[in-house]
């Protein structure tokens, strides 16, 4: 065994030293900016990039900045009803691709790809001129006046929650849903109790995406947000603008954080073997 | 599946909701702007009007896209970057795939996990990471500065001069290849791991090179996720605003920031709207490209 041992298998590439030295490099490299700058919003010390000491006071003083606090709340309540309004449309889309055959059918799986497929700043724009030529309502109080992001948001989210959850529902025995039919149970029932739970993984990855995807989103809320509706990365994208700052590196480390625990709540959805996708 | 004639309540609840949100949302805010790209600013009284624009059905928006040098200049420069980071993807991605579909089955979710999750941290935060990254005083020249001094050159060639590192295509390129690098890796994986081994070992076992393996058998074999790849990260390096923008700085601007302007600084609406037609086409164009090279990738399998 001990001979065998040193003999290199041809086609394990994954076994090659420098095969994962690469690898390693690309990973760091992937991860160290992230990290540092993570790391540095802990540095006591302005505008140096070497350590001078441990400090929260960089979170204090994002907390106290008011028009931070004002767009990360707006930015959580748009992506609270982005979640809701954009996993209901993308589930019926995914419903409706799955289980109906109908003309066009290709074509209009086409047009639900779409909002994923242009790119981002072409739809930002559109959202800007559409807003501004029907004259929809500004300086509404909050958080009405953040419908324009919202509608924005869900419109480019809820194709993505459809792609979710009809994959999710590839893998649905579609024998089981013709049974209860046989057995008498309405539309309703048969969706609520047969369908349903067995879609939920999916529901639930779909709506954790739609929620990234939103809190996440700068270039389209960029043209769809006026100087009264702020959200947090167009509030970070000004002040990176001005300067970098700790304060920055703050703010964006709190968000950080919560896409991390957000996509790790997904992957636990989406996890084989656990109800997860099949 | 069952057809939409038998259920038709069914079919047109589901139906309704998605569609018209997605055509009242989506598809009519684009078709103001296509109408918008033949239009021109209105006159009133004799002068050039800031705001109203009228639409004349004119093409001169498009003309002066596609003739005046200073936009072609910008247009074909987004491409050559576009090109070039999509390239540099394609280099370093495919052995990070390789890694990834020849690991043992227990590691390969996790190691495809740790090249996807930067993906899912904003764009933006990635995007302003690279500042202190590459500025005067950042990680990049203050370690080039640390090694410079360890190894006494200080002494030989006189203090360490920083790179100017940031608002440079540079920077640009770095930019959409750190950003863009999981959109590569996920086809590139989903192909290589398809990959019928047996075929490696028959062209080893006959004597083959791993270098002629690797350029006959490999490649030819992975070429859709390749394309794919390509075709997934140009896109959006080529529709980008965000990466010129903060490491570009004024000297290397693409052709996002230049609708951006339009629509904002500048405001000529019709003109950033033709100019945002432009790139949808082309964007439209790689896809249709994408469709007809893998098409022709899966036959010659």
């Amino acid at each position: 065994m001990r001979v065998l041992r040193r003999w290199v298998d041809p086609l394990d590439y994954a076994g090659r030293i420098w095969m994962r030295a690469f690898f390693g490099v690309v990973f760091i490299l992937l991860y160290a900016p992230v990290v540092l700058m993570m790391a540095f919003s802990f540095n006591d010390s302005k505008r140096n990039i070497v350590w001078r000491g441990f400090t929260t006071k960089y979170y204090e003083k994002a907390w106290n900045n008011d028009g931070l606090i004002e767009a990360f709340i707006n930015s959580l309540t748009i992506a609270a009803i982005n979640t809701i309004v954009a996993t209901i449309l993308g589930a019926m889309v995914a419903l409706l691709l799955w289980r109906f055959r109908f003309p066009f059918k290709s074509a209009y799986e086409g047009f639900m790809a779409l909002p994923i497929v242009i790119p981002e700043i072409c739809m930002g724009v559109a959202m800007l001129a559409f807003f501004s030529r029907i004259g929809w309502p500004t300086g509404l109080p909050w958080p009405l006046n953040l419908s324009a992001i919202t509608i924005a948001h869900i419109a480019f989210s809820f194709p993505f929650v459809a792609i979710v959850v009809r994959a999710r529902m590839a893998g649905f025995n579609r024998e089981l849903e013709e049974a209860s039919r046989d057995l008498g149970a309405s539309e309703w029932q048969t969706f609520r109790h047969v369908i349903f739970p067995y879609m939920r993984p999916g529901l639930v990855g779909g709506a954790l995406l739609a929620f990234t995807l939103s809190l996440d989103d700068f270039v389209i809320t960029f043209f769809t947000s006026g100087p009264e509706t702020v959200t947090f990365p167009v509030k970070v994208y000004s002040m990176v603008r001005f300067s970098v700052t700790p304060e920055v590196n703050a703010a964006s480390t709190v968000l950080v954080v919560i896409t991390l625990i957000v996509a790790a709540l997904m992957l636990r959805v989406q996890r084989p073997g656990q109800g997860g996708s099949p | 599946m069952e057809s939409y004639r038998k259920n038709q309540r069914v079919f047109w609840v589901l139906a309704g909701p998605g569609s018209f949100w997605l055509l009242f949302f989506f598809l009519v805010p684009l078709g103001m702007v296509w109408i918008l790209s033949f239009g021109e600013k209105a006159v009133i009284d004799g002068k050039i009007s800031i705001t109203e624009t009228e639409i004349t059905w004119t093409l001169a928006n498009y003309v002066r896209a596609l003739a005046d040098p200073v936009y072609l200049v910008i247009m074909w420069k987004s491409i050559w970057i576009s090109a070039l980071a999509t390239m540099l993807c394609l280099i370093i991605a495919y052995p990070v795939a390789f890694v990834i579909s020849f690991a043992s089955p227990r590691w390969r979710p996790w190691l495809l996990l740790a090249v996807i999750l930067p993906f899912w941290i904003n764009l933006l935060i990635r995007t302003y990471a690279l500042i202190a990254v590459f500025r005067i005083r950042g990680y990049v020249n203050f370690t080039l500065e640390w090694i410079y001094d360890t190894l006494w050159l200080d002494g030989l060639f006189g203090p360490f001069e920083p790179l100017e590192l940031l608002y440079n295509d540079f920077a640009v390129v770095a930019g959409l290849v750190y950003v863009f690098m999981p959109f590569m890796v996920l086809p590139l994986y989903a192909s290589i791991e398809r990959l019928d081994r047996s075929m490696l070992e028959a062209s080893l076992d006959l004597g083959a090179s791993q270098v002629a393996t690797f350029l006959r058998v490999t490649v030819p074999l992975t070429m859709p996720g390749i394309v794919s790849g390509l075709i997934l990260v140009f896109i959006p390096c080529l529709g980008s605003f965000l990466t010129a923008d903060l490491l570009g700085g004024t000297n290397a601007t693409m052709i996002g920031n230049v609708i951006e302007r339009q629509f904002k600084a500048a405001n000529d609406w019709p003109f950033g709207a033709a100019l945002s037609f432009l790139l949808m086409y082309v964007t439209f164009g790689a896809l249709a490209l994408r469709a007809l090279l893998s098409r022709d990738a899966e036959a010659r399998i």
